[in-house]
Protein backbone atom coordinates (compact mmCIF):
# COMPACT_ATOMS: atom_id res chain seq x y z
CA UNK A 1 0.00 0.00 0.00
CA UNK A 2 1.39 3.60 -0.80
CA UNK A 3 -1.02 5.24 0.95
CA UNK A 4 0.40 6.99 4.11
CA UNK A 5 -0.82 5.32 7.40
CA UNK A 6 -2.78 6.55 9.23
CA UNK A 7 -2.56 7.84 13.00
CA UNK A 8 -3.58 4.78 15.01
CA UNK A 9 -6.86 4.34 17.00
CA UNK A 10 -5.33 6.63 19.98
CA UNK A 11 -5.11 9.82 18.00
CA UNK A 12 -9.01 9.45 16.82
CA UNK A 13 -10.74 9.90 19.74
CA UNK A 14 -12.73 12.82 20.13
CA UNK A 15 -11.25 16.05 21.67
CA UNK A 16 -13.47 17.82 24.40
CA UNK A 17 -12.97 20.90 22.39
CA UNK A 18 -14.77 19.64 19.17
CA UNK A 19 -17.63 18.17 21.94
CA UNK A 20 -18.28 21.85 22.95
CA UNK A 21 -18.52 23.07 19.95
CA UNK A 22 -21.42 20.80 19.17
CA UNK A 23 -23.04 21.69 22.43
CA UNK A 24 -22.47 25.55 21.33
CA UNK A 25 -23.45 25.19 17.64
CA UNK A 26 -27.15 23.52 18.67
CA UNK A 27 -27.66 26.03 21.36
CA UNK A 28 -27.29 28.83 18.84
CA UNK A 29 -29.26 27.26 16.55
CA UNK A 30 -32.05 27.20 18.59
CA UNK A 31 -31.77 30.50 20.58
CA UNK A 32 -31.44 31.59 16.33
CA UNK A 33 -34.76 30.12 15.44
CA UNK A 34 -36.06 31.31 18.91
CA UNK A 35 -34.86 34.91 18.02
CA UNK A 36 -35.42 34.89 13.98
CA UNK A 37 -39.42 33.81 15.07
CA UNK A 38 -40.11 36.02 17.75
CA UNK A 39 -38.79 38.76 16.30
CA UNK A 40 -40.61 38.96 12.38
CA UNK A 41 -43.79 39.89 12.01
CA UNK A 42 -45.71 38.14 9.69
CA UNK A 43 -45.81 38.36 6.46
CA UNK A 44 -48.44 40.08 4.00
CA UNK A 45 -48.87 37.68 1.58
CA UNK A 46 -47.26 34.07 3.37
CA UNK A 47 -48.09 35.38 7.18
CA UNK A 48 -46.55 32.87 9.26
CA UNK A 49 -45.48 30.69 6.74
CA UNK A 50 -42.58 32.74 6.20
CA UNK A 51 -40.68 31.42 9.04
CA UNK A 52 -39.80 28.37 6.78
CA UNK A 53 -37.17 30.56 5.05
CA UNK A 54 -35.02 30.66 8.46
CA UNK A 55 -34.55 27.54 7.74
CA UNK A 56 -34.88 26.76 4.07
CA UNK A 57 -32.38 29.22 2.94
CA UNK A 58 -29.74 28.77 5.47
CA UNK A 59 -29.60 24.89 4.74
CA UNK A 60 -29.35 26.10 0.77
CA UNK A 61 -26.15 28.01 1.38
CA UNK A 62 -25.04 25.30 3.39
CA UNK A 63 -25.86 22.81 -0.21
CA UNK A 64 -23.53 25.50 -1.99
CA UNK A 65 -20.73 25.81 0.88
CA UNK A 66 -20.25 21.91 1.27
CA UNK A 67 -19.73 20.72 -2.59
CA UNK A 68 -16.93 23.36 -2.06
CA UNK A 69 -15.44 21.59 0.81
CA UNK A 70 -15.61 18.61 -0.73
CA UNK A 71 -14.12 19.63 -3.92
CA UNK A 72 -10.90 21.16 -1.82
CA UNK A 73 -10.72 17.80 -0.30
CA UNK A 74 -10.70 15.83 -3.30
CA UNK A 75 -8.17 18.39 -5.10
CA UNK A 76 -6.02 18.55 -2.55
CA UNK A 77 -5.98 14.16 -1.99
CA UNK A 78 -5.31 14.16 -5.68
CA UNK A 79 -2.78 16.64 -5.37
CA UNK A 80 -0.38 15.30 -1.64
CA UNK A 81 -2.56 11.63 -1.58
CA UNK A 82 -3.45 11.77 2.01
CA UNK A 83 -5.80 9.76 2.79
CA UNK A 84 -6.92 12.23 5.82
CA UNK A 85 -8.35 14.24 2.88
CA UNK A 86 -10.20 11.74 1.14
CA UNK A 87 -12.11 11.03 4.56
CA UNK A 88 -13.02 14.85 5.03
CA UNK A 89 -13.88 15.02 1.75
CA UNK A 90 -16.49 11.86 2.12
CA UNK A 91 -17.62 13.11 5.17
CA UNK A 92 -18.58 16.71 3.08
CA UNK A 93 -20.43 15.57 0.85
CA UNK A 94 -22.27 12.63 3.25
CA UNK A 95 -23.02 16.38 5.06
CA UNK A 96 -23.73 17.99 1.69
CA UNK A 97 -26.59 15.09 0.54
CA UNK A 98 -28.49 15.94 3.82
CA UNK A 99 -28.38 19.46 3.69
CA UNK A 100 -29.30 19.40 -0.23
CA UNK A 101 -31.83 16.80 0.43
CA UNK A 102 -32.93 19.29 3.49
CA UNK A 103 -33.12 22.00 1.51
CA UNK A 104 -35.27 20.32 -1.78
CA UNK A 105 -37.99 19.20 1.14
CA UNK A 106 -38.28 22.28 2.89
CA UNK A 107 -38.50 24.31 -0.50
CA UNK A 108 -41.12 21.99 -1.49
CA UNK A 109 -43.47 22.21 2.09
CA UNK A 110 -43.04 25.74 1.45
CA UNK A 111 -43.69 25.55 -1.73
CA UNK A 112 -46.77 24.13 -1.74
CA UNK A 113 -48.69 26.51 -0.06
CA UNK A 114 -47.07 29.42 -1.66
CA UNK A 115 -47.07 29.01 -5.36
CA UNK A 116 -49.75 25.92 -4.96
CA UNK A 117 -47.53 23.28 -6.28
CA UNK A 118 -44.89 21.19 -5.05
CA UNK A 119 -42.09 21.09 -7.51
CA UNK A 120 -41.59 23.40 -10.28
CA UNK A 121 -39.11 23.43 -13.08
CA UNK A 122 -37.13 26.53 -11.61
CA UNK A 123 -33.36 26.75 -12.47
CA UNK A 124 -32.54 26.83 -9.08
CA UNK A 125 -34.69 24.19 -7.72
CA UNK A 126 -33.95 21.93 -10.33
CA UNK A 127 -30.10 22.40 -10.20
CA UNK A 128 -30.08 21.65 -6.63
CA UNK A 129 -32.00 18.44 -7.56
CA UNK A 130 -29.27 17.38 -9.86
CA UNK A 131 -26.60 18.36 -7.45
CA UNK A 132 -28.43 15.48 -4.78
CA UNK A 133 -28.24 13.30 -7.25
CA UNK A 134 -24.14 13.82 -7.96
CA UNK A 135 -23.81 13.49 -4.66
CA UNK A 136 -25.91 10.72 -4.16
CA UNK A 137 -24.12 9.22 -6.64
CA UNK A 138 -20.27 9.81 -5.11
CA UNK A 139 -21.65 8.29 -2.09
CA UNK A 140 -22.88 5.26 -3.81
CA UNK A 141 -19.51 4.67 -5.84
CA UNK A 142 -17.88 5.08 -2.19
CA UNK A 143 -20.25 2.26 -0.96
CA UNK A 144 -19.55 0.11 -4.35
CA UNK A 145 -15.68 0.48 -4.06
CA UNK A 146 -14.01 -1.59 -1.50
CA UNK A 147 -10.23 -1.20 -1.97
CA UNK A 148 -9.00 2.07 -0.28
CA UNK A 149 -6.74 3.67 -2.56
CA UNK A 150 -9.07 3.08 -5.56
CA UNK A 151 -12.05 4.30 -3.46
CA UNK A 152 -10.38 7.76 -2.77
CA UNK A 153 -8.65 8.37 -5.99
CA UNK A 154 -11.75 7.64 -7.91
CA UNK A 155 -14.29 9.03 -5.53
CA UNK A 156 -11.86 12.11 -5.48
CA UNK A 157 -11.99 12.33 -9.52
CA UNK A 158 -15.58 12.23 -9.15
CA UNK A 159 -16.37 14.80 -6.41
CA UNK A 160 -14.21 17.34 -8.92
CA UNK A 161 -16.00 16.26 -12.01
CA UNK A 162 -19.57 16.69 -10.32
CA UNK A 163 -18.27 20.05 -8.95
CA UNK A 164 -17.52 21.52 -12.22
CA UNK A 165 -20.45 20.21 -13.36
CA UNK A 166 -23.12 22.03 -10.87
CA UNK A 167 -22.52 25.33 -12.21
CA UNK A 168 -22.88 24.32 -15.75
CA UNK A 169 -26.01 22.41 -14.84
CA UNK A 170 -27.66 25.59 -13.42
CA UNK A 171 -26.28 27.94 -17.18
CA UNK A 172 -28.06 24.82 -19.29
CA UNK A 173 -31.42 24.92 -16.66
CA UNK A 174 -31.58 28.78 -16.87
CA UNK A 175 -31.35 28.94 -20.52
CA UNK A 176 -33.23 26.23 -20.70
CA UNK A 177 -36.24 27.51 -18.79
CA UNK A 178 -36.15 31.53 -20.17
CA UNK A 179 -36.36 30.62 -23.56
CA UNK A 180 -40.01 28.94 -22.06
CA UNK A 181 -40.87 31.27 -19.41
CA UNK A 182 -39.67 34.20 -17.74
CA UNK A 183 -37.85 33.55 -14.10
CA UNK A 184 -39.76 34.69 -11.48
CA UNK A 185 -37.78 37.53 -9.43
CA UNK A 186 -36.49 36.84 -6.21
CA UNK A 187 -38.48 38.60 -3.39
CA UNK A 188 -36.55 41.52 -1.72
CA UNK A 189 -36.14 40.82 1.78
CA UNK A 190 -36.81 43.10 4.34
CA UNK A 191 -34.86 44.25 6.71
CA UNK A 192 -36.89 42.66 9.71
CA UNK A 193 -36.20 39.25 8.08
CA UNK A 194 -32.31 40.10 7.73
CA UNK A 195 -30.97 39.59 10.85
CA UNK A 196 -33.01 36.01 11.22
CA UNK A 197 -31.63 34.83 8.18
CA UNK A 198 -28.13 36.01 9.21
CA UNK A 199 -28.07 34.50 13.09
CA UNK A 200 -29.84 31.18 10.99
CA UNK A 201 -26.57 31.16 8.36
CA UNK A 202 -24.25 30.86 10.77
CA UNK A 203 -25.87 28.61 13.12
CA UNK A 204 -26.59 26.32 10.38
CA UNK A 205 -22.50 26.66 9.11
CA UNK A 206 -21.38 25.73 12.77
CA UNK A 207 -23.97 22.64 12.99
CA UNK A 208 -21.99 21.83 9.24
CA UNK A 209 -18.69 21.95 10.52
CA UNK A 210 -19.45 20.02 13.38
CA UNK A 211 -21.37 17.36 11.84
CA UNK A 212 -18.62 16.91 8.89
CA UNK A 213 -16.38 16.84 11.75
CA UNK A 214 -17.91 14.00 13.45
CA UNK A 215 -18.42 12.07 10.43
CA UNK A 216 -14.85 12.30 9.81
CA UNK A 217 -14.00 10.67 13.54
CA UNK A 218 -16.52 8.17 12.55
CA UNK A 219 -14.74 7.58 9.20
CA UNK A 220 -11.54 7.38 10.63
CA UNK A 221 -12.44 5.13 13.38
CA UNK A 222 -14.06 2.61 10.10
CA UNK A 223 -10.41 3.08 9.06
CA UNK A 224 -9.13 2.13 12.07
CA UNK A 225 -11.32 -1.06 12.18
CA UNK A 226 -10.62 -2.12 8.59
CA UNK A 227 -6.92 -1.60 9.54
CA UNK A 228 -7.21 -3.52 12.60
CA UNK A 229 -8.97 -6.25 11.15
CA UNK A 230 -6.58 -6.59 8.18
CA UNK A 231 -3.26 -6.88 10.34
CA UNK A 232 -5.49 -9.74 12.09
CA UNK A 233 -5.94 -11.65 8.22
CA UNK A 234 -2.37 -11.06 7.52
CA UNK A 235 -1.38 -13.04 10.63
CA UNK A 236 -0.46 -10.22 12.68
CA UNK A 237 -3.11 -10.72 15.76
CA UNK A 238 -0.36 -10.13 18.35
CA UNK A 239 -1.15 -6.41 18.34
CA UNK A 240 0.75 -4.94 15.59
CA UNK B 1 6.04 16.21 -30.16
CA UNK B 2 7.12 12.98 -31.17
CA UNK B 3 5.71 11.41 -27.59
CA UNK B 4 2.37 13.13 -28.75
CA UNK B 5 2.12 11.58 -31.87
CA UNK B 6 3.27 8.27 -30.43
CA UNK B 7 0.07 8.55 -28.13
CA UNK B 8 -1.94 8.97 -31.33
CA UNK B 9 -0.89 5.85 -33.01
CA UNK B 10 -1.22 4.32 -29.38
CA UNK B 11 -4.64 5.48 -28.95
CA UNK B 12 -5.65 4.86 -33.02
CA UNK B 13 -4.70 1.24 -32.08
CA UNK B 14 -6.29 0.96 -29.13
CA UNK B 15 -9.43 2.44 -31.21
CA UNK B 16 -9.02 -0.76 -34.05
CA UNK B 17 -8.51 -2.87 -31.72
CA UNK B 18 -11.84 -2.23 -30.30
CA UNK B 19 -13.49 -1.90 -33.11
CA UNK B 20 -11.78 -4.98 -34.91
CA UNK B 21 -13.06 -7.26 -31.85
CA UNK B 22 -16.60 -5.36 -32.07
CA UNK B 23 -17.08 -6.20 -35.75
CA UNK B 24 -16.84 -9.49 -36.16
CA UNK B 25 -18.61 -10.30 -32.98
CA UNK B 26 -21.19 -7.86 -33.78
CA UNK B 27 -23.09 -9.32 -30.50
CA UNK B 28 -22.78 -5.96 -29.21
CA UNK B 29 -23.60 -3.40 -31.62
CA UNK B 30 -26.99 -5.54 -32.99
CA UNK B 31 -27.72 -6.01 -29.37
CA UNK B 32 -27.58 -2.20 -28.71
CA UNK B 33 -29.15 -1.08 -31.71
CA UNK B 34 -32.17 -3.66 -31.25
CA UNK B 35 -32.61 -1.67 -27.76
CA UNK B 36 -32.20 1.60 -28.91
CA UNK B 37 -35.10 0.77 -31.29
CA UNK B 38 -37.17 -1.16 -28.46
CA UNK B 39 -36.93 1.93 -26.60
CA UNK B 40 -37.99 4.04 -29.27
CA UNK B 41 -40.71 1.97 -30.05
CA UNK B 42 -41.88 2.32 -26.52
CA UNK B 43 -41.26 6.23 -26.15
CA UNK B 44 -44.10 6.06 -29.37
CA UNK B 45 -46.56 4.67 -27.01
CA UNK B 46 -45.63 6.86 -24.10
CA UNK B 47 -46.12 9.83 -25.71
CA UNK B 48 -49.12 8.76 -27.41
CA UNK B 49 -51.15 8.42 -30.76
CA UNK B 50 -51.32 12.14 -31.11
CA UNK B 51 -48.84 13.06 -34.75
CA UNK B 52 -48.51 16.36 -33.24
CA UNK B 53 -47.19 15.17 -29.58
CA UNK B 54 -44.89 12.44 -31.18
CA UNK B 55 -43.32 14.35 -33.26
CA UNK B 56 -42.78 16.83 -30.40
CA UNK B 57 -41.22 14.21 -28.71
CA UNK B 58 -39.18 13.02 -31.50
CA UNK B 59 -35.86 15.00 -30.40
CA UNK B 60 -35.94 14.19 -26.69
CA UNK B 61 -36.94 10.31 -27.23
CA UNK B 62 -34.16 9.78 -29.82
CA UNK B 63 -31.15 11.55 -27.75
CA UNK B 64 -32.53 9.01 -24.87
CA UNK B 65 -32.62 6.01 -26.93
CA UNK B 66 -29.49 6.83 -27.98
CA UNK B 67 -27.83 7.66 -23.78
CA UNK B 68 -29.76 4.10 -22.32
CA UNK B 69 -28.26 2.10 -25.48
CA UNK B 70 -24.91 4.08 -25.14
CA UNK B 71 -24.71 3.24 -21.95
CA UNK B 72 -24.46 -0.77 -22.40
CA UNK B 73 -21.61 -0.06 -24.96
CA UNK B 74 -19.30 1.94 -22.91
CA UNK B 75 -19.14 -0.88 -19.46
CA UNK B 76 -19.10 -3.28 -22.79
CA UNK B 77 -15.76 -1.57 -24.07
CA UNK B 78 -13.56 -2.40 -20.39
CA UNK B 79 -15.78 -5.41 -20.13
CA UNK B 80 -14.24 -7.11 -23.17
CA UNK B 81 -10.54 -6.13 -21.32
CA UNK B 82 -11.46 -7.28 -17.78
CA UNK B 83 -12.87 -10.18 -19.24
CA UNK B 84 -9.18 -11.04 -20.46
CA UNK B 85 -7.39 -9.81 -18.06
CA UNK B 86 -5.69 -7.39 -20.64
CA UNK B 87 -6.46 -4.17 -18.76
CA UNK B 88 -3.66 -4.20 -16.91
CA UNK B 89 -1.24 -5.47 -19.25
CA UNK B 90 -2.64 -2.26 -21.02
CA UNK B 91 -2.07 -0.06 -18.47
CA UNK B 92 1.66 -1.37 -18.13
CA UNK B 93 2.15 -0.39 -21.80
CA UNK B 94 4.93 2.54 -22.11
CA UNK B 95 3.88 5.87 -22.77
CA UNK B 96 0.53 7.64 -21.68
CA UNK B 97 -2.09 6.24 -20.16
CA UNK B 98 -4.46 9.13 -21.79
CA UNK B 99 -3.65 7.24 -25.15
CA UNK B 100 -5.55 4.48 -23.78
CA UNK B 101 -8.82 6.52 -22.74
CA UNK B 102 -8.52 8.86 -26.35
CA UNK B 103 -8.19 5.28 -27.31
CA UNK B 104 -11.57 3.90 -25.82
CA UNK B 105 -13.09 7.17 -26.56
CA UNK B 106 -12.42 6.71 -30.20
CA UNK B 107 -13.81 3.70 -30.87
CA UNK B 108 -16.63 4.19 -28.30
CA UNK B 109 -17.65 7.41 -30.38
CA UNK B 110 -17.46 5.22 -33.69
CA UNK B 111 -19.91 2.66 -31.95
CA UNK B 112 -22.24 5.41 -30.85
CA UNK B 113 -21.91 7.66 -34.17
CA UNK B 114 -23.16 4.22 -35.78
CA UNK B 115 -26.13 3.74 -33.49
CA UNK B 116 -26.97 7.06 -33.74
CA UNK B 117 -27.34 7.34 -37.74
CA UNK B 118 -29.87 3.93 -37.00
CA UNK B 119 -31.13 5.57 -34.02
CA UNK B 120 -32.11 8.69 -36.16
CA UNK B 121 -33.13 7.08 -39.50
CA UNK B 122 -35.86 4.75 -37.46
CA UNK B 123 -37.10 7.52 -35.34
CA UNK B 124 -37.07 9.88 -37.86
CA UNK B 125 -39.69 7.16 -39.52
CA UNK B 126 -41.38 6.39 -36.30
CA UNK B 127 -41.87 10.04 -35.01
CA UNK B 128 -42.91 11.09 -38.64
CA UNK B 129 -40.13 13.69 -38.44
CA UNK B 130 -39.09 16.07 -41.80
CA UNK B 131 -35.64 16.44 -42.25
CA UNK B 132 -35.02 20.19 -41.76
CA UNK B 133 -33.18 22.14 -44.50
CA UNK B 134 -30.64 22.93 -42.35
CA UNK B 135 -29.76 19.34 -42.05
CA UNK B 136 -25.94 20.27 -42.20
CA UNK B 137 -26.36 21.94 -38.57
CA UNK B 138 -28.22 18.65 -37.24
CA UNK B 139 -24.95 16.94 -38.07
CA UNK B 140 -22.88 19.07 -36.37
CA UNK B 141 -25.60 18.59 -33.45
CA UNK B 142 -25.30 15.04 -33.18
CA UNK B 143 -21.37 15.18 -33.70
CA UNK B 144 -21.78 17.23 -30.69
CA UNK B 145 -23.98 15.71 -28.46
CA UNK B 146 -22.47 12.13 -29.45
CA UNK B 147 -18.67 13.33 -28.39
CA UNK B 148 -20.09 15.35 -24.75
CA UNK B 149 -21.79 11.73 -24.27
CA UNK B 150 -19.05 9.40 -25.43
CA UNK B 151 -16.24 11.68 -23.26
CA UNK B 152 -18.10 11.09 -20.22
CA UNK B 153 -19.66 7.70 -20.67
CA UNK B 154 -16.20 6.41 -21.88
CA UNK B 155 -14.48 7.94 -18.19
CA UNK B 156 -17.22 6.94 -16.20
CA UNK B 157 -17.29 3.10 -17.13
CA UNK B 158 -13.66 3.20 -16.64
CA UNK B 159 -14.72 3.19 -12.80
CA UNK B 160 -18.43 1.17 -12.88
CA UNK B 161 -16.78 -1.47 -14.86
CA UNK B 162 -14.14 -2.16 -12.32
CA UNK B 163 -16.50 -2.29 -9.54
CA UNK B 164 -19.19 -4.21 -7.87
CA UNK B 165 -23.18 -3.40 -9.56
CA UNK B 166 -21.34 -1.96 -12.44
CA UNK B 167 -24.77 -2.16 -14.59
CA UNK B 168 -26.55 0.64 -11.49
CA UNK B 169 -23.13 2.89 -11.26
CA UNK B 170 -22.72 4.08 -14.43
CA UNK B 171 -26.18 5.02 -15.39
CA UNK B 172 -26.48 6.30 -11.63
CA UNK B 173 -23.00 8.40 -12.22
CA UNK B 174 -23.15 9.51 -15.68
CA UNK B 175 -26.75 10.63 -16.08
CA UNK B 176 -26.74 13.54 -13.65
CA UNK B 177 -23.53 14.91 -15.41
CA UNK B 178 -25.06 14.61 -18.66
CA UNK B 179 -27.59 16.78 -17.88
CA UNK B 180 -26.52 19.65 -19.30
CA UNK B 181 -25.01 17.67 -22.59
CA UNK B 182 -28.43 16.37 -22.98
CA UNK B 183 -30.42 19.31 -22.42
CA UNK B 184 -28.13 21.48 -24.96
CA UNK B 185 -28.66 18.15 -27.46
CA UNK B 186 -32.33 18.01 -26.98
CA UNK B 187 -33.27 21.50 -27.51
CA UNK B 188 -31.37 22.35 -30.36
CA UNK B 189 -32.47 18.63 -32.39
CA UNK B 190 -36.09 20.24 -31.11
CA UNK B 191 -35.20 23.78 -32.33
CA UNK B 192 -33.87 22.49 -36.06
CA UNK B 193 -37.03 19.76 -36.49
CA UNK B 194 -39.45 22.16 -34.93
CA UNK B 195 -38.09 24.95 -37.82
CA UNK B 196 -35.70 26.80 -35.99
CA UNK B 197 -37.95 28.98 -33.76
CA UNK B 198 -35.92 32.12 -33.44
CA UNK B 199 -32.99 30.31 -33.99
CA UNK B 200 -32.25 28.50 -30.80
CA UNK B 201 -30.29 25.82 -32.80
CA UNK B 202 -27.33 27.50 -33.29
CA UNK B 203 -27.14 28.77 -29.61
CA UNK B 204 -27.36 25.57 -28.15
CA UNK B 205 -25.03 24.24 -30.16
CA UNK B 206 -22.51 26.74 -29.72
CA UNK B 207 -23.37 26.41 -25.89
CA UNK B 208 -22.75 22.23 -26.16
CA UNK B 209 -19.61 22.82 -28.12
CA UNK B 210 -18.64 24.54 -24.59
CA UNK B 211 -19.49 21.86 -22.71
CA UNK B 212 -17.63 18.99 -24.36
CA UNK B 213 -14.50 21.00 -24.33
CA UNK B 214 -14.87 21.91 -20.42
CA UNK B 215 -16.07 17.88 -19.76
CA UNK B 216 -12.93 16.98 -22.71
CA UNK B 217 -10.45 18.60 -20.75
CA UNK B 218 -11.54 17.67 -17.01
CA UNK B 219 -12.07 13.57 -18.38
CA UNK B 220 -8.56 13.37 -20.13
CA UNK B 221 -6.83 15.63 -16.57
CA UNK B 222 -8.88 12.94 -14.27
CA UNK B 223 -8.29 9.84 -16.47
CA UNK B 224 -4.77 9.24 -15.20
CA UNK B 225 -5.87 8.90 -11.43
CA UNK B 226 -8.74 6.49 -12.46
CA UNK B 227 -6.94 4.00 -14.19
CA UNK B 228 -4.03 3.75 -12.72
CA UNK B 229 -5.68 1.77 -9.76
Amino acid sequence: MSTTALAPAAGVRRTSGWQAFGWFSFAFLIASQAIAIAISPPDRDMGDLQKIMYVHVPAAWMTMLAPLAVLMFAMRYLWKRREEDDLIAASAAEVATVFSGLTLLLGMIWARPTWGVWWTWDPRLTSTLVLFLILASYLALRALVDERERRAQWSAAVGVLGAINVPIVYLSVRWWRTIHQIQSSPATVDPAYVIGLRLNAFALLFVMVYFIRRRYEAALLERAAEHAAETMALGGSNGR
Amino acid sequence: MTSLRADWRRARAIAWKDLTTERRSKAGFNGVVALAVTILVMFGFALGPDAQAIRDGASGAIWLAALFAGVLAFNRSYQVELDGGALEQLILYPGSRRAIFAGKLLANFAFVALMLVVVTAVGGVLFQVQIPAEWPILLVIFFLGALGLVTLGTFYAAMASRSRAREVLLPLLLFPMLVPVLLASMEATKALLGGNVMGDAGAWARLLAAFDVVFFVATFLAFESVIEV
